[in-house]
């Protein structure tokens, strides 16, 4: 399998090289045109001759055909990886290095991106398969998908090329086959592990389709909308992944690592949140390219920038540029990426300075209080703490330069920096809506601001009263402060998106006489870009809240022996026993551990502590029971060598459950603002016959 | 003379607001197990955990029970916080410190994200500005694009546009 594997990649190999050569020949060709008859130079007459026996379109769909096959051939590599895990072939290296017999099914998948080699096949793969979607649908537009494609087999070139020489998955192990393998790393023997890697690398890789089509775009000096509206939904399905794979992330690492926390801000954490951020920058201001031919040139940089993110990501996870608690994918290939880094800038700058005149500008902002500006401020805001969280990661780099010396960039200074850019961002995503396009005046605005201010002083007050106090016996404690204040924005920027909803329902069930919720449902449905934008908009408006509870949380160790209790918010933890279990992958202990809430029995918790045989390492694996208000999170950490009794650590987390209901709703959003809109010829149908003349006027405009 | 009297009122608000986040940002706790507490969670563990010291407790970390030992020593002789972290960060390196210092090099750390900001708030409204002082761009600004763009350019993008009459994507 090893020999079909590499050959495999080799394969896949020249098919990209053909794709990327083939494919630019071909496009060099149709876009001199008849240049070529007048004075053409060298590579002109090059490509000319090239073009005289095969025609340039011909040309260009063998490209296409090759980048297709190329998704085979890749396919074929990843499949022999596969396979080989679950065939325990232990004469490859890296099957050795990353699973055992024992590993569980689900696990042996695990494999395939717990290691380098594995996950940048991975990387490959994936991105092979955005592109096989891709030129199967070419015939959308036949010559932005040939430049797409082009460019997308330049990127394949260079993951492949460092597959085959850099660090190839299906290197032999020298000397005598081993038995057994040295099993996954533990930290990864998590069901989240199964899924969340894949959805950050869909996110990752996904995000090389709009910057393909940009780059594309730009170099054939296409009009701007028109790929912004064909890229627009891989660019939502791609951002969808990232948000999905960051929370799950945060999921595992709340539940495997057992320090009671969901985010560490590690460089390996950061590295995914940069390029959600600059996509994320992304999706709000083609809105402004689309309605108002604004900001081609800030769109095209900004897809460039998250592209660029995602490599960047890529290098400081694995070429040890920084330290990282996520050290199972780190080894020496940094040159690789910094040199692809520098080739793809230079392409970017490049293509930039030649075709910039294409890029110029339909409008101008007209007003500082308009939905452009928010839209621009909001900009701002993202790339800004996109700017932030780059500067933490890599002033430890920069300090030992100037210094001497690293220093270390940990939660407190992300903290005191991070939280009031993200509550400012909290703000304009309240404020942005209520803003009309173009300019407002001050009676529109103090109209569309008096519920959300009402919202935000009565959430501020409620909480203080609540608890929420930033004075703790006369110390100021900025946590509590900045909970607050996120907590009366959110409950305004709640009030403002709940209040938009209602205004737009009120008005069409008043013309169709339908209920409010059947209202708000052709609501949505008739403008499904806008009201699953806001959907969006509430889900991170309940995930803020979510993460501002991590101001009150609280957390007690004691040593427990058999029927020992302690005590952590209202409830009380007794030991009742402990037992042990053992499996061919893991010998596990567990402690049984009664919850009672006043006094009366509520459930049994039972934290674990595994120890991998494999890999002779320890896991521990928390105990969780969540409810909306808190979470009560438990953690066996092990015996007291003396005592042989168990350290039992519980933590009272509030309001961590809201993250991930946050995450649902935001996933929910995505896809109504994926979903086609009821157009309004079809709205009208919808609406009783008797009711359609009244609810025409109803079913127009909007956003 | 309104628009005077109204703009020095607003600058003492912020002048006024921003004494007071900056007082209430410099309150620091005072009783020993408050200041234990807050310098633990100042201070990284050095078993390579990646954790607050206030937080690596876990069983069989050889470094964080001495350090915590250390800090509590630290602070019944009557040490002030700075004495503490410098002390710390004298014995440990400058990595035991869970966020840079605000002396020297190290102060462009927190200076710079904020700096950055600023300036492009600052960059951003005066653009704007600039754009609504143009007046209100959107016939003039697409008047000035007409004559600029080459007709030959602009039939060439309502080509494609033609060409490739499509609205979706996948």
């Amino acid at each position: 399998m090893a020999t079909f594997g590499t050959f495999c990649l080799l394969i896949g190999l020249a098919l990209a090289a053909y794709n990327l050569l083939a494919g630019a020949v071909a496009l060099s060709v149709l876009a001199a045109g008849p240049a070529l008859d007048a004075r053409p130079n060298l590579f002109q007459t090059l490509l000319g001759r090239i073009g005289a026996r095969i025609s340039p379109e011909r040309l260009a769909d063998t490209a296409r055909r090759a980048g297709i096959a190329g998704f085979w051939a890749v396919t074929g590599a990843a499949f022999a990886l596969v396979w080989s895990v679950f065939n325990n072939d232990f004469s490859i290296t890296y099957i050795l290095e990353h699973s055992n017999r024992a590993l569980p099914v689900a696990y042996k998948f695990a494999a395939l991106w717990s290691g380098q080699e594995g996950s940048l096949l991975l990387w490959a793969w994936l991105l092979a398969t955005y592109g096989f979607v891709l030129r199967l649908r070419h015939k959308t537009d036949v010559k932005l998908y040939a430049y797409a494609g082009t460019i997308l087999a330049g990127v394949q070139v260079f993951f492949l090329t460092v597959l085959v020489w850099a660090a190839p998955p299906f290197s032999l192990w020298q000397g005598a086959v081993p038995e057994d393998g040295r099993g996954l790393n533990p930290l990864l023997q998590y069901p989240e592990m199964v899924i969340h890697p894949p959805m950050l690398y869909l996110g990752y890789v996904g995000f090389s389709v709009p910057f393909a089509f940009a780059l594309g775009a730009l170099t054939m000096r296409y009009p701007g909308e028109k790929w912004i509206r064909i890229t627009r939904t891989w660019t939502m399905v791609t951002w969808l992944f990232l948000t999905c794979g960051i929370f799950l992330g945060m999921h595992w690492a709340y539940a495997v690592l057992g320090w009671g926390g969901y985010w560490g801000w590690d460089p390996v954490e950061n590295a995914s949140f940069m390029p959600w951020l600059t996509g994320t920058a992304f999706l709000h201001s083609v809105m402004m390219q689309e309605r108002k031919g604004m900001m081609k040139s800030w769109n095209v940089w900004l897809i460039f920038s998250t592209f660029l993110l995602t490599l960047l990501g890529t290098l400081l996870t694995r070429a040890g540029l920084v330290s990282s608690v996520h050290a199972f994918a780190q080894s020496s290939i940094g040159t690789w990426f910094i040199v692809f880094m520098g080739i793809v800038l230079a392409v970017c700058i490049f293509t930039y300075i030649f075709q910039r005149g294409h890029l110029k500008t339909e409008h101008h902002l007209e007003s500082l209080v308009s939905r452009e500006s928010s839209f621009l401020f909001n900009n701002l805001v993202l790339l800004s703490a996109c700017f932030l969280i780059l500067w933490g990661t890599l002033y430890p780099i920069l300090s030992e330069y100037v210094e001497g010396s690293k220093v270390t960039m940990g939660a407190p200074w992300y903290n005191r920096e991070a939280v009031p850019i993200g509550l400012f961002l909290l703000f304009l995503t309240g404020v942005g809506p209520l803003l009309p396009w173009r300019a407002t005046s001050l009676k529109a605005i103090k109209r569309n601001f008096v519920l959300p201010s009402i919202a935000l002083w009565a959430a501020a007050i409620v909480c203080a009263i609540a608890g929420a106090w930033p004075w703790k016996d006369g110390v100021f404690d900025a946590g509590n402060f900045y909970a607050l204040v996120a907590f009366a924005l959110a409950a305004a920027v709640l009030t403002a998106i709940v209040a938009e909803f209602l205004r737009g329902a009120s008005v069409i069930s008043r013309q169709t006489r339908r209920n409010l919720f059947s209202a708000l449902w052709l609501l949505t449905r008739r403008n499904t870009r806008r009201y699953g934008g806001y959907l969006v908009h509430i889900g991170v408006v309940i995930v803020v809240v979510g993460l501002a509870g991590s101001a009150f949380n609280r957390n007690v160790e004691s040593e427990l022996g058999l029927h020992g209790r302690m005590s952590v918010g209202p409830y009380t933890l007794e030991q009742v026993g402990a037992t042990q279990d053992s499996n061919l992958n893991y010998n596990s202990e567990y402690a049984m551990l009664d919850v009672y809430k006043n006094g009366q029995r509520q459930f049994q918790m039972t934290p674990e502590k595994r120890f991998y045989l494999a890999s002779g390492q320890p896991q521990t694996m928390v105990a969780i029971h969540s409810i909306p208000e808190w979470d009560l999170y438990v953690v066996y950490e092990g015996t007291n060598p003396s005592t042989g009794q168990p350290i039992i650590k519980a933590f009272l987390n509030p309001l961590v459950g809201w993250i991930w209901i946050g995450l649902a709703v935001i996933v929910l959003g995505t896809f109504v603002a994926l979903a086609p809109s009821l157009a309004p010829a079809t709205a009208v149908l919808r609406v009783p016959a008797a009711r359609a003349a009244i609810a025409q006027p109803a079913l127009k405009g909007g956003d | 003379m309104r628009r005077v009297r109204a703009f020095r009122f607003w600058t003492r608000a912020v002048e006024v607001s921003a004494l007071a986040v900056a007082i209430c940002f410099s309150m620091g706790a005072s009783d020993a197990s408050a200041r234990f507490n807050d310098l633990g969670h100042r201070m990284m563990c050095t078993c390579g955990c990646a954790q607050m010291l206030g937080e690596c407790n876990h069983v069989g970390c050889p470094e964080s029970g001495r350090m915590r030992v250390e800090l509590t020593g630290a602070i019944a002789s009557g040490e002030s916080d700075q004495q503490i972290l410098d002390g710390f960060a004298a014995k440990y390196g400058a990595t035991v410190l869970a966020a840079p210092t605000t002396r020297g090099f190290d102060l462009v750390a927190w200076i710079a994200p904020f700096a950055v900001f600023a300036a492009a708030l600052l960059g951003t409204i005066l653009l704007i500005r600039r754009w609504g002082g143009l007046g209100g761009g959107a016939e003039a600004v697409a008047a000035a694009d007409a004559a600029i763009l080459d007709p030959q350019e602009r039939e060439r993008v309502e080509r494609i546009r033609r060409e490739t009459s499509v609205e979706g994507g996948i």
